[in-house]
């Protein structure tokens, strides 16, 4: 307890990860808000489709979740932090943790918020969480986020360097994974086995021509199951490289 | 007590440091002291278990450092007084430390005041000035109130005032009983701080004795004599096998006292226009000794500039 206690008062302890909070919760729920406003009317009315800019606040989060990591090397004090506990995979553990547990209430407030402007400003749907189907879009983007955030970490552990870490993770989650579609013949059997595509799924909103797909080889929480795995695997390889090599 | 055994680090083609062995006594400040390059910092980093060794091992009170439990209780360092997230207070870097070992909070304020932050602990460590992020380096060491303290070139780049304060720092933890290891490139700087010496050079020993001992046999004695009768003088010299150094129109010899060397001009019938009694720097002295270790030599030395002294002053 005492390590998340210390990785808790690290990350809040500078202004970043406030500001990178506010900008992943404030960004999707506005644009949530001038979509419901402008556009309600042509969006099928559903819960799983007020979550369609939620990944505004996911791309956000990566940058938090890997600046937390990337910016104790730029700084020095990943030094310190393996002074005070030369244990690495513990202290990376409650980093892990302490990530986690921010980015699934990042998570929860973006699933909330986005599902509560679009509901109050197209008051005429019918979008009450009614059944598991209505709450795992909304109530499982704490689960996604904070996964979102353990890859990141992941990734930060492994490139040290923030802005390597930041540009791979932006430019993958944004473009590559769209751009993939566009091989030809295998392009959309890839698709369907990457990382974000598999989130995206879980959630299930209906802004994107893959969603409306058919020949999906995996039910929303059996995708959620296999990101997941992506997610700690990744994790565990950054893990595992921290504590072999030199601080 | 710190021992380190046979250790040695390779970086690719760099051996940084070179089957090292040395211990570290409690109760008084051992100086670490080599060039720059001589692998000082690589060896405290291997002491915190920070980098691993090719390899030896470095022990403390008989323990590896991550066999250490709760280690800021027991080591504390400061490496780089820069390793702290500027945008971070001082108070709430000492406090993530504080939290990270389980010592108590007031704690924290303990250490802000023995090192005189009290008044900026709130202010973003990002803006302090060197002489004040050294004394946040300072107290985070002191957190755990530790028997053993590691200090990298503590002094770098600060005024006097802060040079004096951090070598009074010392002295008084030495005083208390602990083992105080403090590295620096500057011999004049650890005669005045260190009572222990460890000397590397190019990550190998050289010597490991009492700073009074090193001082002594380094600034060896040597006499300067000159004469308009030289060439007869100095094969009288040669065939008594003393070390002699040629300087144009005079010899500086060293192995003999002016006494002797006057009495045997004497008997060669030598005229002596001058006999006098040289006594050597710190400095050149080190230089000399770890001469041979100095990696940086040919790139550093300014020309015109004796290679041997550029980096002292550095
Ligand atoms: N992380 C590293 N990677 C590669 N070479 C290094 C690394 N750290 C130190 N060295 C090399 O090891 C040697 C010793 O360096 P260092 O321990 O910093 O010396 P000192 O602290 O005595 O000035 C130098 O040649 C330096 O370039
Ligand atoms: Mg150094």
């Amino acid at each position: 307890m005492s390590l998340l206690a210390a990785e808790r008062i690290k990350l809040f302890s500078t202004r970043s990860p406030w500001a990178c909070g506010l900008l992943a919760v404030a960004l999707p729920v506005g644009f949530t808000a001038l979509l419901a406003a402008q556009a309600g009317d042509q969006i099928d009315a559903t819960v799983a489709n007020t979550q369609i800019t939620t990944n505004l606040g996911r791309a956000v989060v990566l940058v938090l979740a890997a600046l937390a990591v990337t910016s104790e090397y730029r700084f020095g004090t990943i030094r310190s932090t393996f002074q005070a506990v030369p244990n690495r995979v513990t202290a990376l553990t409650a980093k892990a943790t302490v990530v986690a547990a921010v980015t699934a209430v990042i998570g929860a407030l973006v699933g909330f918020g986005c599902w509560g402007v679009f509901r109050a400003i197209h008051a005429g749907a019918d979008l009450a969480l009614t059944g598991a189907e209505d709450w795992r879009p909304v109530a499982g983007q704490a689960l996604v986020f904070a996964l979102t955030g353990l890859l990141a970490l992941g990734v930060g552990i492994l490139v040290r360097q923030t802005a390597g870490a930041v540009a791979l993770l932006l430019v993958y989650s944004l473009l590559v994974e769209s751009l993939v579609q566009l091989i030809p013949k295998i392009g959309d059997d890839i698709q369907r086995w990457l990382p974000f595509f598999a989130a995206d799924r879980f959630i299930g909103a209906t802004g994107d021509d893959a969603a409306n797909r058919s020949d999906l080889p995996l039910s929303p929480w059996g995708y959620l199951a296999y990101f997941a795995a992506i997610s700690l695997v990744v994790l565990a390889a950054g893990i595992a490289t921290a504590a072999r090599r030199d601080a | 007590m710190i021992e380190a055994v046979g250790l040695t680090k390779r970086y690719g083609k760099t051996l940084a440091v070179d089957n090292l062995s040395f211990s570290v006594p409690s109760g008084r400040v051992t100086g670490f002291l080599g060039p720059n390059g001589a692998g000082k910092s690589t060896t405290m980093r291997m002491i915190l278990g920070l980098d691993t060794p090719t390899g030896g091992t470095a022990l403390i009170d008989g323990k590896r450092y991550r066999d250490l439990q709760q280690p800021l209780r027991t080591v504390g360092a400061l490496l780089d007084a820069k390793w702290v997230h500027p945008n971070r207070s001082a108070r709430a870097h000492l406090q993530w430390l504080a939290r990270s070992n389980r010592l108590p909070a007031k704690r924290v304020d303990e250490v802000l005041e023995i090192v005189g932050l009290t008044s900026v602990a709130g202010k973003r460590a990002g803006g302090f000035s060197l002489g004040m992020s050294q004394r946040l380096g300072i107290a985070a060491a002191l957190l755990g109130d530790p028997q053993v303290l590691l200090f990298d070139e503590p002094v770098n780049g600060l005024d006097p005032e802060g040079i004096l304060w951090i070598r009074k720092f010392m002295h008084r933890l030495a005083e208390e009983g602990r083992t105080v290891f403090v590295s620096s490139h500057l011999l004049s700087e650890m005669a005045l701080t260190a009572q222990e010496l460890v000397v590397i050079g190019r990550g190998k020993l050289i010597s490991q004795s009492s700073t009074e001992d090193f001082v002594t046999q380094a600034t060896e004695n040597t006499v300067r004599v000159r004469s308009p009768q030289l060439a007869p003088l100095r094969s009288a010299l040669g065939k008594l096998g003393v070390s002699i150094r040629d300087e144009g129109e005079a010899l500086v010899v060293s192995g003999m006292d002016c006494a002797d060397i006057g009495e045997l001009a004497a008997r060669e019938g030598v005229v002596l226009h001058e006999l006098s009694p040289q006594r050597g720097s710190l400095e050149e002295a080190f230089m000399q000794l770890t001469g041979d270790s100095v990696e940086y030599h040919t790139e550093i030395a300014e020309p015109g500039v004796p290679a041997t002294l550029t980096t002292a002053g550095k």
